[in-house]
C-alpha cells in the first residue's frame, strides 16, 4: 500500500528579477515608523500536491517533473523549491 | 481570405476583436473554441484578450496548453500570420511561440488608460503599412503587462530585430519599454495594447488611423498571398 504524501512546492522569481510586491510590503508596511533588522521580503506562491507514491523521494522527483513540463513556473524568472512531508 | 478569432474559457475581447475584422474590414472571419481544430488553410490567426482561466496560476499558462495551441504551432512555422493580443500575447509567451515573459505591473495595480506606441519593426504581417518609430495612441488594460526579457536575450532581439513596438514613455516596468515582440521569422506578434479599440474613431478620442494601419497591414500580407 503505498503512503499519501504531502509535497510542498513554493514557486518564487529569482533573485535577479525584481519584486514590487515584496519591496512594498517592506517599505509601505513593515519598515512605516518603524526602524526594523528586516531589510528584504520577497514574495511567492505555495502549491501544495497530495500523492500516493511508494516514497518520499519518488513523490518529489514526481511533482518535480510536473512543474517542469506544466511549466507551473516559469523558468525564465522562477525557481521552485520542493519539499516533502508525510501526509 | 479567412482570419479566425481563438476563443478560451475567459476570453472576453473576442467580440470585439471580430467585430473589427468583420464589420470595420470586411475580412470573413470565425470564431474557434480552442478545443477545436484550426484549418490549415487559414490565412491568420488572432489570440484576443481577457482573462484565459482567470489568469489562474500565471495568466496565460493554462491556455498555453490547450488543444488548439497545437494547431497555432503548425501555423506559426507554415508562416501564418499570428496576433496575440494582450492575453493573447501572455498565452503566445506561455506556449513558447515568443521570446520573454509577462509579469505583474510594477504599479501593482491594473492599468487602463490610453498610452502611445513606437513603431520599431514595419516588416512584420501588422505593421507593414506603418512607418518606422510611427506613433500610436492605443489603450491599454492590463495587470501583468510588464514585458521582462535578460540582457542577453534583449541583445537577441535587438539583433534580429524582434521588437515590434516600444512605449512611448515608461508605463508598467517593461524591460526597454517593450510593448510587442515577434518570433525570429516575424510571422507571430504579440502586443500588450489593445488595436481592436482604436480603430473606430467614435472611441478613439486622439486618433484612430495609426491603428487602422495595423490590420490594413494584415490585409495587405493576406491580399498578396492570394
Amino acid at each position: 500500500m503505498m503512503p499519501n504524501y504531502l509535497v510542498q512546492v513554493i514557486i518564487e522569481n529569482k533573485p535577479s528579477i525584481s519584486d514590487p510586491e515584496g519591496a512594498t510590503i517592506l517599505d509601505d508596511l513593515v519598515l512605516k515608523d518603524n526602524h526594523s533588522p528586516i531589510s528584504q521580503i520577497r514574495t511567492g506562491k505555495i502549491l501544495k500536491f497530495t500523492i500516493k507514491e511508494k516514497d518520499k523521494a519518488k513523490a518529489k522527483a514526481v511533482v518535480q517533473k510536473v512543474c517542469d513540463d506544466l511549466r507551473i513556473y516559469n523558468p525564465l524568472v522562477s525557481k521552485v523549491t520542493i519539499e516533502v512531508f508525510n501526509a | 481570405m479567412k482570419v479566425g478569432v481563438i476563443v478560451f474559457p475567459g476570453s472576453n475581447c473576442d467580440r470585439d476583436m471580430y467585430h473589427v475584422l468583420t464589420d470595420v474590414f470586411k475580412l470573413d472571419t470565425e470564431y474557434f473554441w480552442h478545443e477545436k481544430s484550426l484549418p490549415k488553410n487559414i490565412d491568420a490567426v488572432v489570440l484576443p484578450g481577457g482573462f484565459s482561466y482567470g489568469d489562474r496560476l500565471r495568466a496565460g499558462v493554462i491556455a498555453a496548453h490547450s488543444p488548439i495551441i497545437k494547431d497555432v504551432k503548425k501555423l506559426a512555422e507554415k508562416g501564418t500570420p499570428i496576433l496575440g493580443v494582450c492575453n493573447g500575447f501572455q498565452i503566445l509567451v506561455e506556449a513558447g511561440l515568443l521570446p520573454g515573459v509577462l509579469l505583474k505591473n510594477t504599479s501593482l495595480n491594473f492599468m487602463c488608460e490610453w498610452t502611445t506606441l513606437i513603431v520599431e519593426n514595419n516588416k512584420t504581417p501588422f505593421t507593414n503599412q506603418l512607418r518606422l518609430h510611427q506613433e500610436i495612441p492605443i489603450p491599454i488594460a492590463n495587470g501583468e503587462g510588464r514585458y521582462y526579457i535578460d540582457e542577453d536575450t534583449l541583445a537577441e532581439l535587438k539583433k534580429n530585430n524582434q521588437i515590434v513596438f516600444r512605449y512611448g514613455k515608461a508605463v508598467n516596468g517593461s524591460s526597454y519599454r517593450i510593448a510587442g515582440v515577434c518570433n525570429k521569422e516575424g510571422n507571430v506578434v504579440g502586443m500588450m495594447p489593445h488595436p481592436e479599440r482604436a480603430v473606430e474613431a467614435e472611441i478613439n478620442p486622439i486618433d484612430n488611423k495609426p491603428s487602422t494601419l495595423i490590420f490594413k497591414s494584415l490585409l495587405k500580407t493576406i491580399g498578396v498571398k492570394n
